[in-house]
């Protein structure tokens, strides 16, 4: 790891200030992305800008509308959250299968969705609800937001302050775990929403995507059955030693059956 | 960046003067000597690292050492009350044949701990299995680990720690 200067300011406005003095700045939020990034010098800020002491950063708040999740919030801290698993059970699950006991420990939805990793698994859930992500400047709708690999609309200098999830009629999310890091080899979020069903993918293609035919089905058809002979194209899907793209392509119906039938 | 660091470990204020890239894993190991806790990769993911920082498990590879400013730190070396006397853990450990080389054991018996206060010392293997995903072991099989793990949950019960 090459060093940097630290910094763990108190407020937004030192952590904003501190971000536009750097030369190369970079947020740290849990760190389960960036450390290990720096450790293998894929990265080399000048200021590294640790987000730990901000505590309107951190909590969890739910009311009849849905659950907003503050961008500091542990993995482990939605997973074990009452209010989240009685008003979005869809949610809290997700959270509890996140990466290992030590990673949810550590890292945050902030951070997640910051990163936009193809294979993690909140993505799946802030498309597939239709959550809306609230900066230090503006809130994104989450059909705005994932833009690439490793890519969101977030811009340089902007920093994610919380998250918030409508709280749909119902949902669910299944993954096929890749056995060795638990990151989604494919995952869908299925949801029954005020504005009709939404169906989120992850794990399959660069970033987050919604599948526009399953979700028509669904809204004439809630069943398993109506997904199950929609088969989303491999052309574009990610291919590696784990799986090729036919085979990702293919876990995303199977997938999607499972999370209908889970939704019920 | 050099900066200076102070933190309770196992109960003693400490402090030093690290790099601020400097990891906790190095701190504890190559400025307090403390070598129990151990690394095994360098990818986050096998879990020899673990340890408690405010009493929550974490890789201490993934972990700067100035991000745990002020915190209170438990190692393995931390955990027996005596050099005569395990904590009822590592007991448990030592009577269920939970280990074989033993590179694994402080990061799986800090992890234990955890889920076991986690859950208000009630354990079942389903639990303890998913529990142990971001812990490693290459020798055992992790079924004389889960076996360990159970029986040191209602050991830790018993005594009250
Ligand atoms: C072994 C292992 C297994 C994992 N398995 C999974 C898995 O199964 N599923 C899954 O989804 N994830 C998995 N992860 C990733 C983990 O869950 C974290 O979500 C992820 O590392 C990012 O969160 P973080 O808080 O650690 O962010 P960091 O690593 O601190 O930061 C990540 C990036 O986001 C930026 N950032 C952080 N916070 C903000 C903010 N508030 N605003 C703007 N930018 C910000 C940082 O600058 C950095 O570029 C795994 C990680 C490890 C190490
Ligand atoms: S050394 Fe920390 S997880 Fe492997
Ligand atoms: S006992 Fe050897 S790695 Fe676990």
């Amino acid at each position: 790891m090459y060093d940097f200067a630290y910094h763990k300011p108190k407020s937004m406005a030192d952590a904003l200030a501190a971000l536009k003095k750097a030369a190369d700045g970079k947020l740290l939020a849990g760190g389960m992305t960036l450390i290990p990034t720096l450790k293998q010098r894929l990265a080399q800020p000048s200021d590294v800008i640790d987000l730990a002491a901000i505590g309107e950063l951190r909590g969890i708040k739910v009311d009849g509308n849905g659950v907003t999740v503050g961008a500091m919030t542990k993995h482990a801290e939605v997973a074990a959250s009452a209010d989240v698993a009685k008003a979005i059970p869809a949610l809290a699950k997700l959270a509890a299968n996140i990466g290992d006991g030590q990673v949810r420990n550590r890292g945050t939805i902030g951070g997640s969705l910051a990163n936009s990793d193809p294979a993690a698994d909140y993505p799946a859930a802030v498309l597939g609800l239709g959550a809306t992500i609230t900066t230090n400047e503006r809130t994104i709708a989450a059909d705005d937001f994932f833009k690439g690999l490793f890519e969101t609309a977030l811009k340089e200098g902007e920093i994610i302050t919380s998250v918030t999830f409508p709280k749909p009629a119902k949902a669910a999310y299944m993954k096929f775990p890749n056995p060795a890091s638990r990151y989604a080899m494919v995952g869908v979020f299925v949801a029954q929403t005020s504005s009709g069903p939404r169906v989120a993918v992850t794990g399959a293609g660069p970033c987050a995507f919604r599948v526009k035919a399953m979700e028509d089905a669904l809204a004439k058809n809630w069943s398993a059955d109506a997904v199950a002979g929609i088969k989303v194209p491999a052309n574009g899907l990610n291919g590696d030693i784990h799986g090729s793209p036919e085979y990702r392509a293919h876990l995303v119906t199977v997938m999607a059956k499972r999370a209908v039938a889970a939704a019920g | 960046m050099t900066m200076s660091v102070s933190m309770t470990v196992n109960g003693k204020t400490v402090s030093g003067n690290v790099e601020a890239r400097t990891l906790l894993v190095q701190f504890l190991r190559e400025h307090l000597g403390l070598t129990g806790t151990h690394v095994g990769c360098d990818t986050s993911q096998c879990g020899a690292c673990v340890v408690h920082v405010d009493g929550i498990s974490v890789k201490s590879c993934t972990l700067l050492a100035v991000q745990a400013e002020g915190a209170k730190v438990t190692t393995i070396e931390g955990l027996a009350k005596s050099a005569e006397e395990l904590h009822p853990m590592q007991e448990a450990f030592r009577e269920n044949h939970g280990l074989q080389c033993g590179f694994c054991t402080p990061g799986m018996v800090m992890s234990a701990i955890d889920l076991v206060k986690r859950h208000n010392y009630q354990l079942d293997e389903e639990t303890v299995r998913h529990g142990l995903e971001g812990n490693l072991c290459r020798c055992t099989g992790y079924h004389n680990i889960v076996k360990s793990i159970i029986a040191g949950a209602a050991a830790m019960k018993a005594a009250g720690v």
